[in-house]
């Protein structure tokens, strides 16, 4: 059968099992437009700016697991949509995002709307393809779907010129994808496995610390096994949050900057650390020299150029999460460590996560704890600064997936929209985005597809008038000089949301927070926005300041 | 810091244009060095080779292996550096010379195994291949009269014996 190139390229997306395509419309990708026009097997999302497309196409691949997909039209369309495509580098997931390219004989002309898509993205992608001819189509996208979600997932790039999406030939879509350059190692060399099991055998004080590449494999049962089975404390970073339930006597919640005291002490102290899709980043780490120097290191993770990357590792262990621990969870019986165990339960009890009452005005850490009562099992989209931490720590996930966050790159903008793709990927959750008077507003314009599909989403703005936590690094490391972060010409956000069409509520007082999330749990036809109005200058904590080690974190209340 | 290696690594890559891009941004985004660089098909059309000769302390050498395998578009990496292995280049100097200077230029070409390509009455043109030492002594010595121009390929290498 013969069929255009955008008619390929969409018949083979709906061979990948794809739901949604989160795009916006422009010249260089009016075929593919034009054949998804009426088309019901994959459904065409209009977002209003094309960063709201690949986020959106982020959160619905962070939320489901499968590959998001977003469509933009070449130059600055495509442009538009790298800060998502960046995002979802940096996080790790499985994304593909078409671009429509001009025609071929124009490229390289300094063409109207050309823009070489291919070398602006090749830092910030998993891999790309400049399509060279209608026959490439369902080749390209079958070998794009396979890379984008095995191994260490990632964002791959489809760059399909105008000509090459009207240029008509036989589509037949490949039974197989098989790519001599790129076999993912998936199971764990046994050697390993074994070594790593005699560590934990003889550890007196042994952490797990797991990341989000558990979630990332579907891990998460398989590291509850692990951790039930050894009795060993466990901190998860922002990253794997809810791939082991933070509710649990052995979860010490996560560590680094913004992390409990315990998880940081625990690292200080430890004499083995088996970390599962951690990366050992430098919000976690701390001053290397200092961090977790009496600690032999497992690392186990699919990616070899993250193990010793930044601390040397004693057994690496290159593999799926899922392959090497269900290998582990063989070899491994109940840890003889109750000091170890009674030393973590003091550490969580002294030193919770806690606020005091500063002012008459709602606390943001008080929101999130009634968020999370009213929503506990709610997927949480947050956003990027104060409150996404403040989030992280008074929220207590508890699966995985459930919370979505940019935390590789720490996108401001991103949640509304992931909130979106999140919303339609899981329809019978309720979706909750937590976002910041400043990150709010990056994407705003997002609202009105959120309103037009009529998605119940939750929308709670911790609106502290402030690009709060650049504020607290000025007020802790600049003397107070609070150099253009004043947000107090906000808009009324609550007015502004009635004005797009949803349900806006604004909350001043403590005593409104409950009765406002009460209400918002009604409304189930549309987006409800409410602009909690919280205390100005609280700060997070406790806080590892940039530099010390995981040992110094600073607790703020005495 | 620990102390700096050179290291050569041959790279196997699918034909097809840019990876060479792919390769070369991967060094320039992380601050990598490349020393020397070289890009041909092997006897197989649909695979090139790439030679690229690097510095840098056992970590970095480290990354740069473990960052080239991530090329999706890498089929294999070796770092010749670990065996033993034979390394060449291939120099062209054009260097001025008078009729009269010639006699004692191309005497002195004879002991580095240059062959001379082209002669004008005001140059000389000489191809020499060897290793990184060797070149370097031509070099030197061929500059004393003046070298015009230069060009080289960059190192090919490959390993000693055979290693399946
Ligand atoms: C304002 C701000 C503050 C922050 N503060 C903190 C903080 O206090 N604490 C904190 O923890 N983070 C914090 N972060 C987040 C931090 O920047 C990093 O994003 C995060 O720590 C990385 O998480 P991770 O190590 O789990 O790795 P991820 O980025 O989730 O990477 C996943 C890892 O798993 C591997 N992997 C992928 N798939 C698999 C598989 N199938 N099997 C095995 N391995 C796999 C990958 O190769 C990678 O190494 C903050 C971010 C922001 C924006
Ligand atoms: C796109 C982008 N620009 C700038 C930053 C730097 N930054 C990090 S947090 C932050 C403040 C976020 O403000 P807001 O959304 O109001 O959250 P708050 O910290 O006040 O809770 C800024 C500007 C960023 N992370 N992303
Ligand atoms: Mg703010």
């Amino acid at each position: 059968m013969e069929l255009s190139g955008a008619k390929i390229l969409v018949e083979s997306l709906k061979r990948e099992g794809v739901e949604y395509i989160f795009g916006l419309n422009g010249g260089a990708a009016m075929p593919i437009f034009d054949a998804l026009y009426g088309e019901t097997g994959v459904k065409l999302i209009p977002m209003r700016h094309e960063q709201g497309c690949s986020h959106a196409a982020d959160g619905y691949a962070r939320a489901t697991g499968n590959v998001g997909v977003a469509l933009a039209t070449s130059g600055p369309g495509a442009t538009n949509l790298v800060t998502g495509i960046a995002t979802a580098y940096m996080d790790s997931i499985p994304m593909v995002a078409i671009t429509g390219q001009v025609f071929t004989h124009y490229i390289g002309s300094d063409a109207f709307q050309e823009c070489d898509v291919i070398g602006v993205t090749r830092p910030i992608c998993k891999h790309s393809y400049l399509i060279q001819s209608s026959d490439e189509v369902a080749d390209v996208v079958a070998e794009a779907f396979h890379i984008a979600k095995t191994g260490k997932p990632g964002p791959v790039i489809i760059d399909i010129a105008k000509d090459i999406q009207m240029h008509e030939t036989l589509f037949r879509y490949p039974e197989t994808v098989n790519i001599r350059s790129y076999k993912p190692q998936v199971d764990g060399d046994p050697g390993l496995v074994s070594q790593a099991a005699a560590l934990i055998k003889n550890a007196k004080r042994p952490i797990i610390y797991a990341g989000g590449g558990v979630v990332l494999a579907n891990a998460s049962e398989e590291l509850r096994q692990l951790t039930l089975k050894t009795g060993i404390p466990i901190t998860v970073t922002l990253m794997g949050l809810g791939a082991f339930p933070e509710t649990h006597p052995l979860a010490m919640e996560m560590p680094g900057m913004h992390g409990s005291c315990c998880a940081n002490y625990a690292f200080t102290d430890a004499d083995l650390v088996i970390a599962v899709g951690a990366r050992f980043d430098d919000r976690v780490t701390g001053d290397l020299s200092k961090f977790a120097p009496n600690a032999k290191k497992i690392h186990i993770d699919i990616d070899p150029s993250c193990i010793g990357k930044n601390v040397p590792i004693d057994v690496p262990i290159v593999g799926d999460a899922k392959n090497v621990l269900t290998a582990l969870n063989k070899q491994v019986s109940t840890a003889n460590i109750d000091p170890w165990r009674a030393q973590i339960q003091e550490w969580k009890q002294k030193y919770p996560f806690e606020y005091e009452q500063k002012s008459d005005k709602v606390m943001p850490q008080y929101v999130i704890e009634q968020i999370y009562e009213h929503y506990s099992d709610a997927i949480v989209v947050g956003d990027v600064g104060q409150h996404q931490m403040w989030a992280a720590q008074y929220f207590k996930f508890t699966e995985p997936r459930q919370w979505l966050n940019s935390g590789g790159l720490g996108t401001m903008g991103f949640s509304l929209p992931a909130a979106i793709g999140a919303q339609l990927g899981c329809p019978d959750k309720t979706v909750v985005n937590i976002n910041g008077d400043g990150s709010y507003i990056m994407t705003i314009q997002e609202l009105v597809p959120a309103i037009t599909l009529k998605l119940p989403l939750k929308i709670f703005i911790i609106n502290n008038m402030y690009l709060g936590m650049v504020r607290q690094w000025q007020e802790l490391f600049h003397g107070k000089r609070y150099s253009a972060v004043d947000y107090h010409d906000n808009p009324d956000f609550a007015l502004l949301a009635q004005a797009f069409g949803a349900t806006g509520i604004r909350v001043e007082h403590t005593e409104d927070v409950r009765p406002a999330l009460q209400k918002a749990k009604g409304i189930t036809d549309g987006p409800v926005v409410i602009d909690f109005i919280v205390d100005e200058e609280e700060n997070v904590f406790p806080m590892v300041p940039a530099g010390a080690g995981l040992g110094d974190v600073v607790r703020g209340l005495s | 810091m620990n102390p700096e290696e050179r290291h050569i690594f041959s790279v196997l890559v699918e034909n097809r244009f840019g990876v060479l891009a792919r390769v070369a941004g991967l060094f320039s985004g992380r601050g990598f060095n490349i020393d020397s660089l070289n890009v041909a098909e092997t006897h197989d059309k649909s695979i090139s080779q790439i030679t690229l000769v690097t510095h840098g302390d056992a970590q970095i050498i480290e990354q740069i292996y473990q960052h080239l395998n991530r090329l999706i578009d890498v089929i294999e990496v070796t770092d010749l550096s670990t065996g033993t292995h034979v390394e060449r280049e291939l120099v062209l100097i054009k260097i001025g010379a008078k009729p009269h200077e010639r006699a004692e230029i191309l005497q002195v070409a004879e002991v580095f195994r240059a062959r001379v390509v082209d002669v004008t009455t005001t140059s000389l043109a000489l191809e020499i291949t060897g290793d990184e030492g060797k070149l370097k002594a031509a070099i030197e010595v061929f500059d004393s009269y003046g070298i015009l121009e230069l060009a080289r390929t960059g190192k090919i290498a490959m390993m000693r014996g055979f290693d399946s």
